[in-house]
């Protein structure tokens, strides 16, 4: 197989003191600022809590973690770089470059994980696993496929909904076992991973709602039509992977309304409405909690049942610029 | 009919927070973007719409335009309640805008949203706002 590789057709020296969108700018120190390595976690303080998990229960998280590296390597070594060629502006492609390379620390960090919790052998069979399993295959091949197509806004649906939508089916297991005060040291490195997938899934659906802007309406309705009938292509085999994964454990149905609430913010961040109706997105409140303590129903002042709740917490951030 | 004059709002080019309010259908006023635009000032009691901005250690959670507006105490005078948006990725920093000015202002965090919102969201902020208003 052999592919001419597209780069981009002109570089010049690029210049962060004239930007010509402040999103760039803004994202890029976000990302600068969110750095971290998977070295700076202490994992280790897992292994005990490891031990306490059925035989089940560490063959499904461990093939969780070989399907999400996988996804983070494409991403890393594909998705990202494919965009650069599509950039607007210099300060674009150098945040693509951000991403690809922050994606590549991601699939690094389960190697940390699998070397502090399994053997060698187990490690090589969850990766055999990978390369066997048709529904992760299907999901990376249908991705792939876009990025590889002659679409550049097609390209940028295809790696949102990787970035917001089809990590989650993995997210779910180290989210579970927070909520269990399990594998908490692997939740925070995996919380790490989600804040960054989200700067990214919200970046890229960004630019694409940039690119909206300038197209024809026939244009506008054949990307939308297009986002959605991935979205279904992509919802169906999520299905079909979760069912792979947890199935044995019964927590499919689970992890389907996590699915389904991801999937609802995917497309947000590409401009569109969710589609999932809100009975379907409801969320195991454990889950949530694991993933952001705040996003609780107590932050519904209108509901009344929330009128405890007036004045904001304690919050140990400071800006300089407040003046009062 | 009271005079809900009710909203204002932040929003950056990305118009996430533009658009659930837009979809309220309530009347609103906007924080401008940049600094050379004309400052807004209000004159009217208001809930205020914030989205959360920063990645996660909270520090520039509030958007620079917002605490330029509620700087200027005329405007902080009138705020009364602050609805917030985020996205749950962001862990404890999901929505703290809202708590960061609820606290400053001492005033009452209402409601967060996550990215547009959902028609649930819309529906929930429009009665909500009405009884809200309504109360005082």
């Amino acid at each position: 197989m052999s592919e001419k590789l597209k780069l981009v057709s002109r570089v010049t020296a690029i210049n962060w003191n004239r930007i010509q969108d402040d999103k760039d700018l803004e994202v890029w120190d976000r990302l600068t600022g969110n750095f971290w390595l998977p070295e700076k976690v202490p994992l280790s303080n897992d292994i005990q809590s490891w031990h306490t998990l059925t035989a089940d229960e560490q063959l499904m998280t461990t093939r969780v973690f070989t399907g999400l590296t996988m996804l983070d390597t494409i991403q890393g070594t594909v998705g990202a770089v494919s965009l650069i060629p599509d950039a607007v502006t210099p300060h674009e492609e150098a945040v693509y470059t951000n991403i690809a390379f922050m994606e590549s620390v991601h699939a690094k960090s389960y190697s940390s994980i699998f070397s502090t919790l399994i053997s060698t052998g187990e490690i090589d069979d969850a990766f055999r696993w990978s390369e066997e399993n048709e529904n992760l295959q299907r999901k990376a091949d249908i991705v792939l496929n876009y990025y590889r197509g002659d679409d550049p806004e097609k390209r940028k649906v295809a790696s949102t909904m990787l970035e917001s939508f089809l990590f989650y089916s993995g997210f779910y297991a180290p989210m579970y076992w927070s909520s269990r005060a399990k594998l908490t040291n692997t939740a925070d490195l995996i919380r790490l991973i989600i804040r960054d997938e989200a700067v990214h899934g919200y970046y890229i659906g960004y630019k694409f709602q940039k690119a909206l802007e300038k197209a024809s309406p026939e244009r506008r309705q054949e990307l939308k039509d297009y986002t959605f009938e991935l979205l279904f292509e992509l919802y169906e085999n999520e299905e079909q992977y979760t069912e792979d994964l947890y199935d044995p454990l019964g927590l499919t149905e689970d992890v389907k309304a996590f699915l389904r609430y991801n999937a609802n913010k995917a497309l947000m961040n590409l401009g569109y409405e969710g589609l999932f109706p809100k009975d379907q997105t409801a969320v195991n409140p454990a889950i949530l909690s694991a993933l952001s303590p705040n996003a609780d129903e107590n932050h519904d002042f209108f509901s009344g049942s929330g009128s405890s709740y007036v004045i904001g917490k304690a919050v140990n951030t400071e800006d300089e610029d407040w003046e009062f | 009919m009271i005079n809900v004059t009710g909203i204002v709002y932040f929003s950056s080019v990305s118009e996430n927070t533009r658009r659930f309010v837009d979809r309220l259908e309530l009347p609103a006023q906007r924080i401008p973007l940049r600094p050379k635009d004309p400052a807004l000032t209000v004159t009217t009691p208001y809930v205020l719409f914030v989205p959360t901005y920063g990645g996660g250690n909270g520090r520039g959670a509030v958007p620079k335009q917002v605490i330029r507006f509620l700087n200027d105490e005329a405007n902080r005078s009138l705020i009364r309640g602050v609805v917030a948006a985020g996205n749950t990725n962001f862990g404890s920093a999901y929505c703290i805008a809202g708590d960061i000015v609820a606290r400053k202002c001492q005033v009452p965090h209402l409601y967060n949203f996550e990215l547009l919102g959902t028609a649930e969201d819309v529906h929930r902020v429009r009665e909500g706002l009405g009884q809200f208003w309504l109360q005082r």
